[in-house]
């Protein structure tokens, strides 16, 4: 199950962060093991990153998020260390696709992606299509994620949802 | 009134003949899909979760293609664990369509074996927006969803709006395919289509050959678009009919469609061009970064490692050796195009003028072997992709360009404008 309102300390990174450096290549040929490859995600951009970070904890990032590979490891590895959701000025599509999939809420907000700094503590509503930025005092809009996409993200992912409702209801 | 007035892009015709009516930008279809393709790198995933799914049989065997292609052969024990899986599975289901190691690029024996005009097909891996070379509409998607394609043998999408893109003017000596997309990367960005289809029409794009409209399709995930579209002509025809295949449907524009942007390029006096590390939209003049020392060239990949690439440097080659200081990958695309390059004595150029020739597949690209560089090296490309660490080494920097200027630069050790030379 995926919370509706997910609330955490933020990992700030900028403009078009590949999927090659979420989760690089040469790791992710070798194994399945998520927990396995997770001790390598983002290494390039941040060494601490996968050491440090806390389950709950959002990421903000530029525009362009997730471009490049459409391998699936990179939201998952983010999942498995328990990132609660990213908000980004702009997803690279299939990394957008992917994440709703195995059930990490991805949110589009420019205005928020900017002004939302390291460390700050933020809540965001999936379902009202809110960010609160608790340590600057800011709130910001955003469009709330489609009902169906919504309702993949509600059950954790693509699979529970198959499972669930046997097809795609859009 | 209002569909008299409303013309129709190729893409929105072929989701609707797909879902059986007609449907327009912006409207979320489920359609089902005429192939399925995942590789090594997407595949055991694919898997997994079509069994956590409760995944008992495919939805159609038939219609699956399932390749090795990312690291092939195998240099890791865990990779060879996920090829097991991969061969079990195909067993298992009956598919047919299974590539081992050494058969090449998938998108390449998509293109060679399986894909037709009017197609919809969806592949486990970015660069299969290749396809809309042939007139298809294909698109990359993850793998969970994949195994949601072989489990239902559907998938929704958002039917994309449409960037038209005109190359006009004359294309210069040694300018190729690969320039022209890498210009188009570099003036619009990174993120400058995402969402979108690009559909390529000109009469420069009519010229092209079927070879050199893949390296343009190939390449528009690298603006973020969705897909890339090239109206389906003779060329396309004769393409698919030299491998037995026909066209579904041989679909045009309609005259009075609203394109979401029109880009037009004039080209008669582009040069080279060349992706700077490290991002593929960082484009310039190869004139710019002329005279930089290399150590390792790269001549391949769904990109550019077919037939035309291959001649193209092997041109440049005949009778020379690449420079002391520098190793030269080179990697047909399938063993179609390797067979052929044989054929016209091509591999013997390579191999004279001191290449390592290696078999079908994807070579460095993936980052997992075949020439992963150290650190502190420059590697110069013909594939599509510049990200830190793509190649499997974050300290190695990486320049993405054309057949011709990666041979003339294994040549002279360094990067060189081919018409500073001649």
């Amino acid at each position: 199950m995926v919370e509706f309102e997910v609330k955490g300390k933020v990992w700030k990174f900028g403009d078009d962060v590949s999927t090659d450096a979420i989760i690089s290549g040469k790791y992710k040929f070798k194994t399945l093991n998520m927990k396995e490859l997770a001790q390598h995600a983002m290494e390039t951009l941040n060494p601490n990153f996968a050491k440090k970070v806390n389950f709950g904890d959002l990421i903000i990032a530029g525009k362009n998020f997730g471009c490049g590979s459409s391998r699936e490891q990179a939201p998952r590895v983010l999942k498995e260390l328990g990132i609660s959701a990213i908000i980004a000025a702009s997803f690279a599509r299939i990394f957008f696709r992917n994440a709703i999939n195995v059930g990490l809420p991805v949110v589009e907000c420019e205005k928020a992606a900017k002004e939302i700094n390291e460390k700050d503590i933020v809540e965001v509503n999936l379902e009202k299509g809110l960010i609160k930025n608790l340590t600057q005092n800011k709130v910001y809009k955003f469009n709330p994620i489609p009902t169906f996409l919504l309702n993949i993200l509600k059950v954790g992912g693509l699979v529970e949802y198959l499972k669930q409702y046997g097809g795609y209801e859009v | 009134m209002v569909e008299a007035l409303t013309g129709q892009t190729i893409t929105e015709k072929i989701f609707s003949l797909a879902v059986g009516k007609k449907v327009f930008a912006g409207d979320i279809v489920v359609v089902p899909v005429d192939l399925a393709m995942a590789h090594d790198g997407t595949a055991p995933l694919t898997i997994n979760s079509f069994r956590e799914m409760g995944g008992e049989k495919v939805w159609d065997p038939n219609r699956i293609i399932l390749v090795i292609d990312h690291v092939a052969p195998s240099s890791f024990e865990g990779t060879s664990n996920l090829h097991k899986l991969m061969r079990e599975f195909t067993h298992e289901q009956n598919i047919k369509n299974f590539y081992d190691i050494g058969w090449g690029v998938c998108h390449q024996l998509m293109v060679e074996n399986h894909v037709t005009s009017g197609m919809v097909v969806v592949g486990a891996d970015s660069h299969t927006c290749t396809y809309g070379a042939l007139g298809a509409f294909a698109t990359g998607i993850g793998s969970t969803e994949m195994a949601a394609v072989f489990k239902t043998g559907k998938l929704w999408f958002r039917v994309p709006e449409t960037i038209q893109c005109r190359f006009t003017g004359e294309i210069p000596p040694n300018v190729m395919a690969k320039d022209l997309i890498l210009h188009m990367v570099g003036e619009i960005g990174a993120d400058g289509a995402t969402y979108k289809a690009i559909d390529f029409s000109g009469d420069v794009v009519k010229k092209l050959s079927v070879d050199g409209r893949l390296t343009l399709c190939n390449m528009v995930v690298e603006m973020g678009a969705k897909s890339g579209i090239i109206q389906p002509d003779q060329k396309t025809y004769e393409y698919l009919k030299s491998k037995n295949r026909f066209p579904k449907t041989m679909l045009k524009n309609d005259p009075n469609i609203k394109f979401k942007e029109i880009y037009e390029f004039e080209i008669s006096k582009l040069e080279p061009q060349i992706a700077c590390p490290p991002t593929v939209d960082n484009v310039k003049s190869v004139s710019e970064v002329e005279g930089l020392e290399i150590d390792q060239v790269f001549l391949g990949s769904c990109t550019n490692g077919r037939i035309e690439d291959l001649k193209e440097a092997a041109k440049i080659l005949v009778n020379q050796k690449i420079h002391p200081n520098v190793r030269m990958i080179v990697i047909p695309a399938s063993r179609n195009v390797y067979l052929e390059a044989l054929k016209e004595g091509l591999i013997e150029i390579f191999v004279k003028a001191g290449c390592t020739v290696c078999n079908p597949g994807c070579g460095p690209c993936a980052g997992a072997h075949q020439g992963v560089p150290a650190k502190g090296e420059i590697v110069l490309s013909t594939s599509n992709r510049n990200f830190v660490g793509r190649m499997g080494c974050a300290e190695a920097e990486i320049y993405l360009c054309s057949p011709i200027t990666a041979a003339i630069s294994a040549v002279k050790g360094k990067i060189t404008n081919v018409n500073h030379v001649r």
